[in-house]
Order: structure tokens, then C-alpha cells, then sequence
């Protein structure tokens, strides 16, 4: 048999049952595309999930009042509007090894106005270290100084999305005034946009010194929370701990368990975070799972429908003088061609769907080669297997015996 | 040369054993024309699917052209059936969805033959068959039983067979075209080749030189022909 005509032979083989060739695709597409797709989508969530951990600050411990919560206590109590911390906690916290940077603040919604239109934001009072800390950047202007806290300036620095509530797009904000109750504050400058994470919105808020907030607003010298930034990962429990030591000294309480506040790790939140995302990735895996399985199912029942037919075919083409090994490597071919090119569909169908989430959901879902590998593989092996399965059987029988079978 | 010696087929369903072809012994010769006749169910064509190295007898010994069938291998046993025989099939078996052209050239695929060559001596054999032009694209599905049995001739014939098996071949056909099929195997008779046919009618098989008659399995005639026209 000549090479040509092997390829004939599978080319007309598959193109003379469309429906069988057309299913046993359908059956690799609907694997392949399915796994490729729930795949990126759980990388993409638990992408946007870690990247919004990241953008809130690096290596964050944040101290705020109210009750520890203990092990098994339902909820704290009055988190935040309890008064414990006060600024001289937040300079106390400075000196504490291990810590970096520290930058106490004070939020509270207020309404403000701006030739003539209003918003209802949030006001953060806080220091300059507050950049570092939570990780936010200037765009326009600048941010107010340390000289600026100390002198209780009214200067403001004011995010993307309430600037664009306050004087509308394109506009330049900076030099203006705002009107904080009933406070006159000047714009010195704009942060850059950190994008909707889905904690609060840190496009939506208003940064003026804590000083100011405190004199001319909130009154009194206390914080609503402390954020520190630690030297490094590793050391964090450990700076946890001497902050907790020291704040407890400070509040002169007796044990942990009374604490009047509470500190957050990051990394907790990251671990957290991160066990929900895997948990998420193992659903969707599971649900491609069972799609890989069910297309299989579909080639693998392909196959054998026909598998009559097909036997009936080889003891024709032994009865006429064929070899074993040319029966098989047309079956071959013609299980590689099916699967080749379901694949290949599978797999741009795949990458697709999760393009389409990526535009539609606003998830930006990454398709990963281990996947991709992974359901090729897998769909590939089933139609190879099945597609090779009458031949294996057929090629062991006698002419007659493959001719009559039923 | 086909040497049968005690040749036995034995079918088991369950435990239940029959025998198709009971202890036949018999030569023929190279260039011999020989028709096997017998009822319906009588062996028939599990003795011509042995003969034709399809199917493996239960017991006894059988010797192609010297050579013991039993001690091939499966691949030996293929490029006897490719180069030496020509099998025509009571039920034609002709690969469905297919073209008539490509079902009879098949043979030659497997033999290396290229395609103009093949198709050149499909359409010879063809019409040495009897099988009008007009169907040679027709698909083997959409064909009348006569004509799928010219079809079937014409694969049997496409690789000049030394040994040419024909399960009656005739049974569908016309007396027109039976006759043309049965003059094609008188020329090949002719040329030397070895041919055998089953056969109901005793018309057909006086055309041979040399009639075998089975019963139940068993043989229980086997005389030349006189010819009174030859
Ligand atoms: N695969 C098989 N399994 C079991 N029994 C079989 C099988 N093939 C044939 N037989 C039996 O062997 C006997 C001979 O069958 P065979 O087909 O050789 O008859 P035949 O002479 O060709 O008949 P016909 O003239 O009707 O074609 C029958 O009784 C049949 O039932
Ligand atoms: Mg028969």
C-alpha cells in the first residue's frame, strides 16, 4: 500500500460518515473547550482576588478599636466606633521594631460641595505615610506634607471618581475649593485610579491632614484605624505581637483577651482569601471534570455504535488481502485526524468562551498551558483509544468471523 | 494446487457442536473449472471461505499451492488472498457509502498498484462483468442486488487472480448477463486460471469440467463432466 492511498483511505474514511466523524468531534470540542474555559475563569478570579489584596497595601497590619474577637464570639462589638486609639498610640507604634511605616486615620462620610454640585463621600484624615503604607499613588499634584499636618492646613487631595463627581470630566480640580460641612479645603492634587476592588472604593474618597479632620471636623485626637506597614513578610507575626504588647501597656489592660482593639494581618486575609480561591478553582475543575467525562462518554459512544460496521469493514478489507498494520494505521489515522482537529476547535473554542467572559464578565481570565495540555491530552487519548478499539479487536478475528459480525 | 485432507469445520454455540464440513478430502488442479453443488446449508460456503484462506478448518490439513495454510502466519495468509485469489462473496460485501469504482479497485490499493493503473483495470473489469458505465460513480448502497453481484465479480477479478471463488455468483443475475459473467470465467478458464463456483443450477454448473456435490457436510460426489460440446 502506498502512502498516498493510506491518506486517501482515512480522508474517505472520515469524510464518508459525516455524522459519526462530525459527533466524535463534537464530543472532543465540548471536553477540551469546557475545561480550557472553567480553568481560566478560576485563575482569573483568583488573579483579581490576590491583585485587590495586593492594591489595599503590602505587608499591612492594621489596628483598629473595638473588641478582639475571640475564638467562637459571634461578632465584635461596635468595631470603629469605639474611641481607643489615639494619635499618640500611632506615634507610640513608631518605635516598635520590625515596623516601617505607620499612618493612623480617621474616616467619616461628609457632604461636600463644590460650586454648587455635592457628593456624600468619604473623608480620610491621615499623614503622608499613608501613601507608602496602603499603597496609593499621586496622579495630579500632590499630597499634602508632614509640615502641612503639623500647621492643620485645609488642603485636600481628592480621588478620581469624586473628582469627576464634583467638577465633571476632564476637568483640572486643582486650586479649587471644596467645602467640607461647613470647612473651606483647597485641591493639591488627585490620586491615580486603583480600579473598583471589590473592598472599599479608594477611587470615591476624600485624603485631608488628620490634624485638620480632627480640629475642624471629627473633634477630639482620636483614630479610626492605624495601618502599618512591617520591614518584611516574615517578621509580621512577630511585629503583630510587639504592637499587641504595646498597646496593651498603653491601655494598662491586663490580658489580650480584654483588648480594646484589634489587629488585622494581611496575610491572614491573603491565606483566607486564597483557600476560598482554591476552593472555587476545584469546583470549576470538577465541573470541567465531569465535561471532559461527558464528551468522552459521547466519543466513546461514537466509537462503539459503529463499531459494528467497522468490523464488518476490516474483515472486508482482510478478506481482499490487507495487513494487519495497514488496518491499523488507517484507524490510527483516521482517530488522530478526529481528534487533531476537534481538538484544535476545542481549543480555540476554549480560548474564546474565555475571552468572552473576560469582555463581558469584566474578569480577566488567563488560559493556562497546563490546562490546555491537560484536556488535549485527555480528549485525544479517549478518541485515540476508541477509534483504535475495532481495529485492535477486528484485526485478531478471521476475515469471516470480522465479516459476520454482529 | 488445493489439497484438502480430511478437512473438518465444526461450529460451537453453547454446547451445543455442528459440524458444516464432515472429513472432505478432495484435489483440484491448477487450471481446473470445478462447481461445487448442494442444498441450501449443506457447507457450501464455509468449505469456499477455507479454500479461500478466510476461515481456518477445525481438523484436517490443507496445502495451497504446497504449502500447509495452518503453518502461515496472518500476514502470509493476506498476500496470499492479495496476489493469488479472487473471492466473490454469496452476500457481496462491498463497502458501503463507497463508489462502485472504489470498491472495485480496493484490491489494488493494497497491492501497491497506482491509481491510473487502477482505474484503467477497473473499468476492464467491469465491463468483463457485465456493469454499464453509467454506474461506475454510483454509490454500492443505492445499487439493485444484480448489480452489486457485478460489482463484487468485478473486485474479485481486478487483481488477476490465479484462483478465482465465486459464491454463486450468478444468483441474482438475468440469463443475459449470467451468461456474460459465465463466458468472462470460461476465458479465464481458458487462460489457465483455477475457478470455482457454487451453484444451484445444474445449467451453470455443466459449463464446468468437473462437478462436487455436498451433502450435510459431507461429499458425496465428485465426477468429471462429460462435454458433449467441447
Ligand atoms: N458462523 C456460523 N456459526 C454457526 N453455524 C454456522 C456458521 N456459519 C455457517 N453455519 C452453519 O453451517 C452450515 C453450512 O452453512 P453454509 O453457509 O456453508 O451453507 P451453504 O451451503 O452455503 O448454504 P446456501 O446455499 O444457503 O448458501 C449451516 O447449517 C449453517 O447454519
Ligand atoms: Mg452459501
Amino acid at each position: 500500500m502506498m502512502f498516498v492511498d493510506l491518506l486517501e483511505e482515512i480522508y474517505l474514511g472520515v469524510l464518508s460518515n459525516k455524522v459519526r466523524s462530525g459527533l466524535t468531534m463534537l464530543g472532543v470540542v465540548i471536553g477540551i473547550a469546557s475545561v480550557i474555559a472553567m480553568m481560566s475563569i478560576g485563575q482569573g478570579t483568583k488573579l483579581q482576588i490576590e491583585n485587590s489584596i495586593q492594591s489595599i497595601g503590602s505587608n499591612l497590619l492594621m489596628v483598629m478599636p473595638g473588641a478582639q474577637r475571640a475564638r467562637g464570639a459571634a461578632v465584635s462589638s461596635g468595631r470603629g466606633s469605639s474611641q481607643t486609639l489615639t494619635n499618640d498610640d500611632a506615634d507610640a507604634i513608631r518605635d516598635v521594631a520590625g515596623v516601617k511605616a505607620v499612618a493612623p486615620e480617621s474616616s467619616r462620610r461628609f457632604q461636600i460641595t463644590a460650586r454648587g454640585t455635592n457628593t456624600n463621600t468619604q473623608v480620610v484624615g491621615t499623614t503622608p505615610d499613608y501613601l507608602a503604607v496602603r499603597n496609593v499613588a499621586v496622579d495630579i499634584g500632590t499630597f499634602f506634607s508632614t509640615t502641612q499636618v503639623a500647621s492643620r492646613s485645609k488642603v485636600a487631595v481628592l480621588g478620581p471618581t469624586t473628582v469627576l463627581d464634583l467638577f465633571g470630566e476632564n476637568a483640572n480640580p486643582i486650586g479649587q475649593t471644596v467645602r467640607i460641612n461647613s470647612a473651606q479645603f483647597t485641591v493639591i492634587g488627585v490620586t491615580a485610579a486603583k480600579g473598583g476592588s471589590g473592598f472599599s472604593n479608594q477611587d470615591d474618597m476624600i485624603y485631608v491632614p488628620l490634624s485638620s479632620l480632627q480640629a475642624y471636623l471629627s473633634g477630639g485626637d482620636y483614630v479610626s484605624s492605624i495601618s502599618i506597614q512591617a520591614v518584611d513578610q516574615a517578621t509580621m507575626t512577630l511585629t503583630q505581637q510587639a504592637v499587641t504588647e504595646l498597646l496593651l501597656e498603653r491601655h494598662h489592660i491586663p490580658s489580650a483577651d480584654l483588648a480594646d482593639f484589634s489587629i488585622m494581618n494581611q496575610s491572614d486575609l491573603v491565606s483566607a482569601a486564597s483557600s476560598v480561591t482554591d476552593t472555587l478553582t476545584l469546583l470549576l475543575a470538577s465541573i470541567a471534570g465531569i465535561s471532559l467525562l461527558v464528551g468522552g462518554i459521547g466519543i466513546m459512544n461514537m466509537m462503539l455504535t459503529t463499531v459494528t460496521e467497522r468490523t464488518r469493514e476490516i474483515g472486508l478489507r482482510k478478506a481482499i488481502g490487507a495487513d494487519r498494520a495497514e488496518i491499523v494505521a488507517q484507524f490510527l489515522g483516521e482517530a488522530i485526524f478526529l481528534t487533531l482537529l476537534g481538538g484544535t476547535i476545542g481549543v480555540l473554542v476554549g480560548y474564546g468562551a474565555s475571552k468572552a467572559v473576560s469582555t463581558f464578565a469584566s474578569l480577566t481570565t488567563t488560559v493556562s498551558w497546563s490546562s490546555v495540555a491537560m484536556a488535549f491530552g485527555v480528549s485525544c487519548a479517549i478518541g485515540l483509544i476508541f477509534g483504535l478499539y475495532p481495529a485492535q479487536r477486528a484485526s485478531r478475528l478471521n476475515p469471516i468471523d470480522a465479516l459476520r459480525y454482529e | 494446487m488445493l489439497e484438502l485432507k480430511n478437512i473438518t469445520k465444526n461450529y460451537t454455540s453453547g454446547k451445543e457442536i455442528t459440524s458444516a464440513i464432515k472429513d472432505a478430502s478432495f484435489t483440484i488442479h491448477k487450471g481446473e473449472f470445478v462447481a461445487i453443488m448442494g442444498p441450501s446449508g449443506s457447507g457450501k460456503s464455509t468449505l469456499m471461505h477455507i479454500i479461500g484462506c478466510l476461515d481456518t478448518p477445525t481438523l484436517g490439513q490443507y496445502h495451497l499451492d504446497g504449502q500447509d495454510v495452518a503453518k502461515l502466519s496472518t500476514s502470509e495468509l493476506a498476500a496470499i488472498r492479495r496476489n493469488k485469489i479472487g473471492f466473490v462473496f454469496q452476500s457481496f460485501h462491498l463497502l458501503p457509502r463507497a463508489t462502485v469504482l472504489r470498491n472495485v479497485t480496493l484490491p489494488l490499493v493494497y497491492l501497491g498498484v497506482k491509481r491510473e493503473e487502477r482505474l484503467r483495470r477497473a473499468k476492464e473489469t467491469l465491463v468483463a462483468a457485465g456493469l454499464d458505465e453509467s454506474h461506475y460513480e454510483h454509490l454500492s448502497n443505492q445499487l439493485s442486488g444484480g448489480q452489486m453481484q457485478r460489482v463484487a465479480i468485478a473486485r474479485a477479478l481486478i487483481n488477476n487472480p490465479a484462483i478465482i471463488l465465486a459464491d454463486e455468483p450468478t444468483g441474482n443475475l438475468d440469463s443475459k448477463t449470467g451468461k456474460l459473467v459465465l463466458d468472462t470465467f470460461e476465458r479465464l478458464h481458458q487462460q489457465g486460471r483455477t475457478i470455482i463456483i457454487i451453484t444451484h443450477e445444474p445449467t451453470v454448473a455443466a459449463r464446468a469440467e468437473r462437478t462436487i456435490l455436498i451433502r450435510d457436510g459431507e461429499i458425496i460426489e465428485d465426477q468429471s463432466n462429460c462435454k458433449l460440446n467441447s
